[in-house]
């Protein structure tokens, strides 16, 4: 078995048990990160401070004081901040931006000693289900050729799924980590909101936005999700609730769950393949003794409606920060100070930020105000409503994460709604607050298919448990792109 | 709902965004097709339906008014485009 195939557990053992160093797998990762450079997975990639934590971490397990993950490679999606490295958010306004300060994610993930290879690719200020609003251009898939990877976590995906990380770090707003983990048939777990900080995580839509685990496995994701999660003073919105062991659940029997199949999830907009693999991936569940139930959500055919009021809202309040004053971008030459403003926000910004941040300024402008966005709030709680409503009597509800597989690049650009309603089973997730994961069921045409787990609030164990149990009795988390074996 | 070039170029303004003058006509387009998009908003009643702003009702935790972060400015000045002793430079705002 090739060293870049193993999984975190695996890395951790091998480590612990000094069957190679941290120096050595780091290097074996970077080596790798440079030989599929053409994914564009890496906006910036951090060889030196890579090689120097490993060393230190070699030290830590030498000494017999490493914790379990303690010096293994992984990388951050480039919207967690990290000191003394650019940290651009995908975006030409932030092309410049040294971050002076850690985002709490990295700095859990730096104190249990792994090692960060540097920042991925993703959609520009994580608008974008794509990758290809990156002013870096897109990410790659690495199951098939010009396709997308999905977004905006589209370089984490693409990097794990072509192990040149073993695992990175995601947020998800509307879907992603979960879609992203779909197109490239890896784990990926979107937490409650306020589960894991969200200090140094660049805002886009503050209501909305989770930091998550993206890893090959359940198993994995557990164990990233055990460093990422927990009570942050710096973070307002993060939740006091207490941390259980996400690891010791993991092996809990599933005889008796509950599974809740919304029949909203399966009307005319999915495609056929994709509703056939997810009977399969149900009926596993099934034979592990698991109850079927079919539950009803009338208002989740709003989710696209309201979180294009309430996401671009939000994010025309939160990137007004970036005004070329005190950080990023500035304009050349600029008149006078509304010049500067204007003209240093027209060069930073992409297409599809402008649009957000006009439609947003719109809706929560004098005289649309209650119309746009106290409507769209409205019809978020009866969402919301709608999920509560279905957990009280099932456990869990599953469905697919996208409506088809991965799409071309360039497929969808040339219409941003296209691209939009694509999130449909996703974005209904982050409105409600819910945690839910994407987890690897199978194939279309050679491209991956994502079984969407939806839990109750501060369910992860859950969520984890039921998605390792489906990774005991299937092989798809295994599987791996051709040319990156 | 539709919107005029004009609309745009107003909301631009207020959003303090730069657009140039030949994506007036697309951003227009798009915007318009947004706005159909969320209109279907309208379909469901929601008269007797509270507003939700996060997904959680709580209210903001307090903490001890203490000083809990040192003076960073000359770390944060480092990165910004224009300073002059401790102070960041902005055009002229008054003559």
């Amino acid at each position: 078995m090739t060293i870049h195939t193993k999984t975190l557990k695996q890395l951790s053992q091998d480590l612990q048990a000094g069957e190679y160093s941290s120096q050595e797998l780091t290097q074996v990762y970077l080596t790798r990160i440079q030989q599929h450079s053409a994914l564009n997975s890496f906006i910036s990639v951090t060889e030196t401070q890579a090689i120097a934590s490993a060393k230190q971490a070699d030290a830590l397990l030498t000494a017999g004081n490493a914790s379990l993950l303690t010096g293994i490679p992984m990388a951050h999606k480039d919207i967690f901040c990290t000191q003394g490295v650019k940290t651009s958010c995908g975006s030409k306004m932030l092309d410049n931006f040294i971050a002076p300060y850690n985002a709490t994610v990295v700095d859990k993930f730096n104190a249990a000693g792994m090692i960060s290879l540097g920042k991925l690719n993703m959609d520009e200020f994580a608008m974008g289900s794509s990758n290809e609003t990156s002013f870096y251009g897109p990410a790659y898939n690495p199951w098939a050729d010009n396709t997308v990877p999905g977004g905006s976590s589209g370089g984490s995906a693409a990097a794990v799924a072509a192990r040149l990380i073993p695992a990175a770090t995601g947020t998800d707003t509307g879907g992603s980590i979960r879609q992203p983990a779909a197109f490239c048939g890896i784990t990926g777990l979107k937490p409650t909101y306020g589960r894991v900080s969200r200090y140094g995580m660049i805002a886009y839509a503050s209501s909305l936005d989770q930091g998550g685990p993206m890893a090959q496995t359940a198993e994995d994701a557990a164990l990233m999700l055990q460093t990422m999660a927990g009570f942050d003073a710096k973070d307002s919105t993060s939740s006091e609730q207490a941390v259980p062991d996400y690891s010791a659940s993991l092996n809990d029997s599933l005889k008796g769950l509950k599974i809740g199949l919304p029949k909203e999830f399966f009307d005319e907009g999915l495609n056929n393949e994709m509703a056939a693999a997810i009977e399969t991936a149900v009926n596993e569940y099934k034979k592990m003794g698991a109850e079927i139930i079919e539950v009803s959500m009338p208002n989740l055919k709003l989710a696209t409606a309201a979180y294009y009021v309430i996401a671009p809202a939000e994010c025309s309040a939160n990137l007004q920060r970036m005004d070329g004053v005190r950080f990023g971008h500035r304009c050349d030459n600029p008149e006078d100070l509304n010049d500067l403003y204007i003209r240093s926000r027209g060069e930073g910004f992409g297409p599809e930020v402008k649009r957000r941040i006009l439609v947003g300024t719109y809706a929560l402008s004098a005289g649309y105000y209650d119309a746009y966005y106290i409507k769209a709030q409205k019809i978020r709680r009866l969402i919301t409503e709608d999920f509560t409503k279905a957990l009280e009597t099932v456990d869990v509800i599953m469905g697919p994460v996208t409506p088809t597989p991965a799409f071309d690049i360039g497929e969808k650009t040339a219409d941003p709604i296209e691209m939009y309603l694509a999130d449909i089973y996703t974005i209904a997730v982050n409105l409600a607050g819910l945690p839910a994961m994407s987890v690897p069921a199978g194939f279309i045409d050679n491209k991956p298919v994502g079984l969407q787990i939806i839990g109750n609030y501060f369910a992860e164990a859950k969520l984890l448990n039921v998605a390792h149990q489906y990774q005991q009795v299937t092989n798809w988390h295994q599987q791996m792109p051709q040319g990156f074996e | 709902m539709s919107l005029t070039t004009d609309d745009v170029n107003k909301i631009a303004y207020l959003a303090r965004l730069g657009i140039n003058a030949q994506d007036t006509e697309s951003y227009t387009a798009n915007l318009s097709n947004m706005l159909n998009l969320v209109a279907e908003m309208s379909s469901v009643n929601t008269d007797n339906v509270a507003p939700m702003a996060h997904p959680f009702d709580t209210t903001q935790r307090l903490r001890p008014d203490q000083i809990t972060e040192g003076n960073q400015r000359d770390n944060f000045q480092a990165i910004a485009p224009q300073v002059e002793e401790g102070l960041y430079l902005v055009p002229k705002v008054l003559d």
